[in-house]
């Protein structure tokens, strides 16, 4: 089988690599850069882990070819943070410990973010509901919510 | 996942002649179906044709009467467009019951109509909504096109370019998810079209299908309370670890009944 060459900008830099046809976005991040903060829980787009957005839409990177977003804008976990300054998503998580192993972190995060840019007036419900695409197995919903209700009164300044 | 050889359509046209030229070839609309079929190897393709490119199947407009939805728009865009969510509401609605958003963000009415899973949404609104499917090289009545599981009236490589949904009086749909993977259990979608009340129902049988006798009685009296007492029979109906047939055949009044009162 053939192998292709591929061009994004991932978090503001261009980046390039070599791919099967059948290399997912979530191996081309993680395993050809390096960027092994997307995780890969469930691999059936189920679980929400591997959230990454594309061209400025929150995606699960496990269900996208890395052909599929040649030459597409991605933002991983990696790229929110300014330096030392954490995205307003990032901080909320920080200070309502909104986290308990971890895992499911980045992916609620960039989720989160997706849904606070689509609806920056969300309720706790609408929260809850915009969530069904990420899941904790820690069980700690109550704090993620926490943290989306109050990054997205920052985000919206 | 087997690997195949991946192209990228540049037109609709270049799309059909890559198709043609390989040897098992399929579309790859938003892949949020095919590339989980690929992962668990149900299936080998030789070649993917992405259609991604295709900007000109991306969209939504009003043609006399209709709500046509080319193929590539997403399901995000459908449950937030103005003007589904004016003209037909219960669409918008179920746009934004598939999946989850991230999903919604990426799979597309085209690809969830041309795989024909029998727990996919669209075509209960489909079949309801009396719609049309357009392709590359005919237009195919709603009635015509859900044969079976997974399996649809499209010929080889024949693609699907859009869907003209008919505006009806009026029209409801809800569902019961599976928990987990959000897809419908049961989903009924009910319209009262210009040809009179058509009811869908999905996820309960081998492919979507209408219900004549809630029909009937819809045609005689538009309300919940019309279909409240009709069973429909479990036989053939699916059956796995998430509901028996008859507890789908329960459910189908049920959400027929709420899809009336939505």
């Amino acid at each position: 089988m053939s192998s292709y060459s591929i061009k994004m900008t991932v978090n503001g830099k261009e980046v390039t690599g070599e791919v099967e046809g059948r290399t997912l976005l979530v191996q081309f991040l993680r395993e050809h850069l390096g960027l092994t903060g997307t995780h890969v829980g469930c691999d059936t787009t189920q679980c929400g882990a591997c959230a990454v957005h594309v061209d400025g839409r929150a995606m699960k990177s496990c269900t996208l070819l890395a052909a599929h977003v040649d030459g597409s804008d991605v933002l991983t976990i990696e790229g929110l943070a300014d330096g030392d300054t954490l995205h307003p998503m990032q901080e909320a998580f920080r200070e309502h410990h909104a986290l308990q192993c971890g895992f499911c972190t980045p992916g609620m995060v960039m989720s989160a973010i997706g849904l606070v840019n689509d609806n920056p007036n969300m309720s706790e419900k609408e929260v809850r509901h915009g969530l069904e695409g990420n899941f904790c197995r820690c069980t700690g919903y109550h704090n993620i919510v926490e943290a989306i209700l109050a990054a997205q009164e920052t985000m919206r300044g | 996942m087997y690997d195949f050889e991946y192209h990228r359509a540049a037109s609709a046209d270049d799309a059909k002649s890559k198709f043609g030229g390989a040897d098992d070839a399929r579309y790859l609309a938003g892949g949020m179906t095919l590339l989980p079929v690929l992962k668990q190897r149900l299936d080998q393709p030789s070649d993917l044709i992405d259609l991604g490119d295709l900007d000109d199947l991306r969209g939504i407009s009003e043609d006399s009467g209709n709500i046509v939805v080319k193929a590539m728009t997403v399901h995000h865009d459908v449950n937030t467009s103005d003007l589904v969510k004016s003209r037909i509401p219960a669409l918008a609605h179920l746009a934004g019951t598939i999946g989850d958003p991230m999903v919604r963000n990426r799979g597309t009415l085209g690809g969830s109509l041309a795989n024909n899973d029998p727990a996919a949404s669209y075509p209960s609104a489909v079949l309801a909504l009396n719609a049309a499917i357009h392709t590359d090289r005919r237009t195919i009545a709603a009635d015509d096109f859900f044969e079976g599981m997974f399996t649809t009236a499209l010929d080889e490589g024949e693609l699907i370019t859009g869907v003209s949904f008919p505006v009806p009086e009026a029209a409801g749909y809800m569902h019961f998810p599976n928990p987990a993977s959000r897809y419908p259990i049961v989903g009924v979608f009910v319209a009262k079209t210009s040809d009179g009340a058509r009811v869908a129902v999905t996820g309960a049988g081998a492919c979507v299908y209408r219900v004549p006798e809630m029909e009937e009685a819809l045609n005689a009296d538009w309300s919940p309370d019309a279909v409240a007492g009709i069973k429909v029979s479990a036989d053939g109906l699916n059956e796995d670890i998430h509901a028996s047939a008859e507890y789908r055949a329960h459910l189908v009044t049920v959400m027929a009944k709420r899809a009336l009162a939505a």
